[in-house]
Order: structure tokens, then sequence, then C-alpha cells
């Protein structure tokens, strides 16, 4: 009896008991559909992160004030306020390497924002003039700041597009003022849309010239962090080195270990973001795993019946000349199959769980990718058959090793 | 060369260390072309001694000469050869499958035997033929009467033509009229030269064997061909 002919038999045996069949399966079923979903929705969620700071451009570099360590997160981000970076030290390094074609520094408030009777709250964010060109963002109507208007703290403002229209409505806001913290601002410009970009909302903003920001609304003379643009992407770590001597000899530092600042690429905060985003995956897919393994333990439990229910059957089967290995093989393909199929289902519903979810989280505007790896696929196969064969290898043992006359007799 | 030889055969069961002696330095032989019937009360060894003779299970002691060859140190998967290729078994309780086709019943052995499916096929039909089942290939077994039951076990004992074919009280759970016929068709495959040895406690069913053991407490009580042999032709009705 070849295995073949073992499938075709074991379809028959399925088959005929329908719904306890699927309910076996349904264990690994689950488990199958939730490591595909857990993969897929997993690179999708990556997907989405990295094209977020991608879409920034990917020949930039960002500078944050504080100490320089590359293995852990930057004082900043932990609410730490740092003063040392200034606005000088950005022009400077952009005065000092032909390189950089642009460099802006951030200040960011929130505030209440009020046009004649109506009111917003949102945020303000402080920019140099070259903001524009660092993140290749876009004006819809009038223009944004120049460099005049940002040294000398003109009141002007640009408007994200959403505070645009949550102020606004159908008006035209150019040429309008509007009420930031008791200062007044003149309009000149709306922004394009741009979506969530650096995960945060670019439109939900207003941008005033930085030395405005600074004087007026915060009363500060630091930035938050900068960004410099890169010519291009081979001149980005030259560039650095440059930033950091600039820096270092501005800042009166003598060895880098002293530095109070940090600078990184994008290329490396992708790489930092895809590391971690690996590592939650990784841990998602492990317990989506466990389903599997209370799957196989339901595989076992139901295959063990089955070798009790058939004992006359096996008996039989021994007394006309089956010998044990055609009996472990017997049982071995029937756990396999129910366990295949219930892979090959669990693959089916994962990809189209996975579509759906992507397929939603596209028609919300995100940039999600649907991402179905083969690995995962394949991974889905191999453990799922897997599961049978570990799991089917003691009732199939426990098959083979009846003694026929007992068997035979079995009640 | 007889079929079967049996040299000081015996068999002794030991559960949880009591040893429980059931066949005792049994000597007989068996030819090829005979019809033997084993007969003794329940608990004399008569169903021990077929399960050794069928290869089913291995004697304790003695020799157990098939065709030639010493049997009784033959491996698990070496007994399992030689009831897949040299052996047939009729049942008291038929062990059919259920749900299952009366051809596919039949074709079971074939599985072990490592014949292709449309062999199988054509030799489960042959098989089903000689019983007078060709009407019955398609049915399913649960949709069959007692004696059909019985006279696809039969077939399915002849399929992978046997050198011996063993019967288990096949007249047990059968109404005479059933019994009978199951006898006559033992005696038919008698008449074309197999080898039967039929186990049975009743002494007319013995009867229509050719030659009678007689076993109690696991030895043989006496060997004798049958003087008045019942023949199933002639009868109307198995008499118990």
């Amino acid at each position: 009896m070849n295995i073949l002919e073992s499938i075709h038999s074991v379809w028959h045996v399925i088959g005929r008991n329908k719904v306890r069949s699927f309910l076996t399966m349904l264990g690994i079923i689950i488990g199958v559909m939730a490591v595909i979903v857990v993969m897929s929705v997993g690179a999708g969620a990556q997907s989405l992160i990295l094209n977020q700071v991608k879409s920034m451009g990917s020949n930039l570099i960002g500078i944050l004030p504080g100490a320089s360590d590359e293995k852990g997160p930057p004082a900043s981000a932990m609410g730490i306020v740092i003063t040392t970076l200034t606005v000088d030290d950005i022009k400077a390094i952009v005065k000092d390497n032909s390189h950089v074609l642009s460099g802006t520094g951030y200040v960011k408030g929130a505030e209440t924002v009020a046009w004649r009777d109506n009111k917003v709250d949102t945020n303000f964010t402080g920019v140099n003039a070259q903001y524009i060109d660092v993140e290749d963002a876009k004006v819809e109507q009038g223009r944004f700041f120049s460099e005049e208007e940002d040294s000398s703290a003109a009141r002007v403002a640009v408007l994200g597009s959403t505070v645009a229209k949550d102020l606004f409505q159908d008006q035209n806001p150019l040429g309008a003022q509007i009420k930031i913290k008791k200062t007044t601002f003149n309009i000149i410009g709306v922004m394009k849309r741009r979506g969530t970009a650096g995960m945060q909302n670019q439109d939900n903003q207003i941008f005033v010239p930085m030395e405005t920001a600074q004087k007026l609304l915060l009363g500060i003379n630091h930035v938050s962090f900068a960004r410099l643009k890169v010519d291009t992407a081979d001149n980005v770590n030259p560039v650095m080195e440059d930033a950091r001597v600039v820096l270092r000899e501005r800042h009166k530092i003598d060895k880098p270990a002293d530095d109070d600042f940090n600078i990184r690429s994008m290329a490396q905060g992708l790489e930092a973001i895809t590391q971690i985003t690996n590592a939650l995956k990784m841990f998602l897919v492990a317990v989506a795993g466990i389903a599997l393994i209370v799957g196989g333990v339901g595989i076992m439990n139901i295959m063990l019946a089955a070798v009790q229910e058939r004992t006359r059957e096996i008996g039989l089967r021994k007394a006309v000349g089956a010998k044990n290995k055609h009996i472990i093989t017997q049982f071995l393909v029937e756990s396999t199959m129910i366990t295949a199929i219930g892979g090959i289902i669990g693959i089916i519903l994962g990809i189209s769980i996975s579509y759906i979810v992507a397929r939603v989280a596209q028609s919300m505007g995100y940039s999600w990718d649907f991402v179905v790896s083969i690995p995962s696929i394949i991974l889905g196969c191999v453990v799922s058959v897997g599961v049978g064969l570990v799991f089917g290898i003691v009732p199939a043992r426990r098959a083979s090793r009846l003694d026929p006359i007992e068997a035979l007799r079995y009640e | 060369m007889s079929l079967i030889s049996a040299k000081d055969l015996c068999k002794t069961y030991i559960n949880d260390e009591v040893e429980t002696p059931v066949l005792h330095n049994l000597n007989f032989t068996i030819d090829s072309g005979e019809f033997v019937a084993i007969m003794g009360p329940s608990g004399s060894g008569k169903s021990t001694l077929m399960h050794v003779l069928s290869f089913m299970d291995k004697p304790t002691c003695g020799e157990y000469l098939f065709d030639g060859k010493d049997v009784s140190k033959f491996t698990d998967d070496e007994l399992a050869e030689m009831r897949s290729k040299s052996v047939g078994f009729i049942f008291q309780s038929f062990n059919l499958l259920p749900r299952t086709s009366v051809t596919e019943n039949v074709m079971l052995p074939l599985v072990y035997t490592g014949d292709r499916e449309a062999m199988r096929k054509e030799k489960a039909k042959q098989a089903l033929v000689s019983v007078g089942l060709e009407h019955r290939l398609d049915y399913f077994t649960n949709q069959l009467s007692g004696g059909e039951k019985q006279r696809v076990a039969i077939a399915r004992a002849l399929v992978n033509d046997p050198k011996v074919i063993f019967a288990d009280e096949p007249t047990g759970n059968l109404d005479s009229k059933s019994g009978l016929a199951v006898m006559k068709i033992l005696q038919d495959l008698n008449n074309q030269g197999h080898t039967i040895i039929l186990v049975t406690h009743e002494r007319y069913t013995a009867e229509h064997a050719k030659r009678i053991l007689r076993i109690k407490d696991g030895t043989i009580q006496s060997d004798e061909p049958v003087t008045n042999r019942q023949l199933a032709d002639s009868a109307s009705e198995l008499v118990k």
C-alpha cells in the first residue's frame, strides 16, 4: 500500500466524519490563519511606518540635542528638554558643506488658534524658510515664508490643509488674520495635503517662522531638533562626519564621547525601526504559534479516540496481513491530512483577512502594503504538516502495537 | 510433506507473572486439501490453537512447520507476511468494515499484498462471484443479511488465494439456513482443493468436515476421520 492509496482511503474516512473532521481541523485552521495574519499585518504595519519615514525623504540627516547614544533612544524623545542646539548651529553646517542642500530647525507647541469667532486647538511648528525644501513639502495656495521674514520674526503663518479647513471652511484664508497666543498673524499660504509623515499629521499644523515661534510664542533660543537635506545618498555619511566636526567646534567639545548632540541618518532610523517592528512581529508569531500547539493537542486527542474507536478495524487489518508500518502509515497519513487540509484552509483565510485589513487601512488613507510573504505560507504548510506528524505519531504507534487477537475481541 | 506439522507445540499465557498453560505438547499434521474441524468446549484451547496455526500468535515452545518452514521463530513482520499471503480468515462476527462497499471489503487483504488497484478489483469480483454475491458488489455491508455478510467474509478469505482458510465458528452468529449455506460453500471450496480448518464447538457443524481434532484442556483427545459426514447439499437447514 503506497502513500497515494493511503491518502485516497483517508479521504473517505475524513469525508464520512465531516463535522468531526472539521472541528478537529479548526485548531489548525485558527493557528495557521493567525500566523499568516500576524505576519502579513505585521509586514503591513511595518511598511506603513517605513513609508511614513521614507515620505520625509531618504537623504535626510537628523540632529537631536543631547548625548549621542546609538543604542538607546535620544534623550529628547524621553521628554527631557536640552537647549544646546540652535539655529546658528544649523546655518553653520549648511554653510560649511556644499553637499548640504538645505537645513531647518524645528520647535513645536500646541495652542488655540482663533479667526473671528472660530477657534481651533492645533499645533504650531516653527521652522526655517528652507523647511519646504528639506521635507519636499508643497504649497497649495499662496506662498511659504522667506528667509527675510524668518530672520525678522515676521508675524506670518502658513496653514496646514486640515487647519485651513477647520478654521475657514470654504472661505479663502489668504490675507486673513488669525490669533495665536494673542499675537496676530497674517496668513500667507496654505500647504498641500500631505497626510501622515514621520508619525505626525502634517496637515493639522500651522507653520510659522522659526524666529517668530522662538521669540513671540515660546520664549526660547534653542531648537528641539534639526533636519538637513543632502544632495546624494553617497554623501550622507561624509556630511554627518562633517556636521559633527562643526558642532564640536562650535560647542567647544574636545572628544567625541562628550558630544552634546546626536546625528543620525534616515537610513539608521529606518534600520532601528525595522529592528523594533521585526521583534514585535516575531513575538506576535510566537503567540499565534501557541494556537497551533493547542490545535496539535486537539489532533492527538481525536486520533487517540479514533484508534480506540477503530480497534476492531485495526485488528482486522492486521489479521489480513497489515504490518505495523502499514498501520502507522495509515494513522499518520490521516492526522497529517487533517492538519494539512486545515493548514490550507487557514492559509486561504489568513490571506483573505490580511487582504481585507490592508484594503480597509488603504481606504482610510494609510500607505499600507498588502504583503503576504512566501515564507509565511511555507511556514504555514510546514508547521501544519509537522503538527500532524508530531501529534499523530503517538496515536499511530499505539494503533500499530495493538495485538490483533485482542483488537478483534474489542467491543 | 505435510502442509502443517506441529511437534510438541505448546502455548502458555503469562499475565502479571501468572503462567496459564493453554496448549500442551500437541503433535499432529494436516495435509494440503484436507477439511479439518477443531472441536472442543469453550476454554479447551481450540481458539488459541487456531491463532497459533494462523500466525496471529506465536507458540511458546515446540515446532510449527508450515509448508516446510519453521514459523515458530518468525518475527511480527514475517508473521504478518504469512497472514497476508498464505492464509484467509472467516470470523464468527464477520468483522466487515462498516460504511464500506462489499467489493472494498473483499479487496482489503490485497491492499497489503502489493496488487494493483485494477487487479484487486478483478480478484475481489471473482471471489464474490464464487460465493454467489455478484449482485451485491456495490452494496454497503450494513445493507446485507447475516448470511450475506458471512459470504462476503468468505470471499475476503479467498481473495488472496491462500493455502489454508481458517473459519472460527463461522455459523455461530447465523440462523440454521444461512449457516447451512456457509457450510455448503466451505465444502465446495474444499472440493475445489482448498485446505480448510474449521473451529467449532458443535458436533453437527464439525461433521461437515472430513476429519475432527477434539481438544480438551489443551490436549488432543482424539483425531479421527468423520465416518458419517454431513453434506450441506442434501440438507435443508443446519441442525444445531
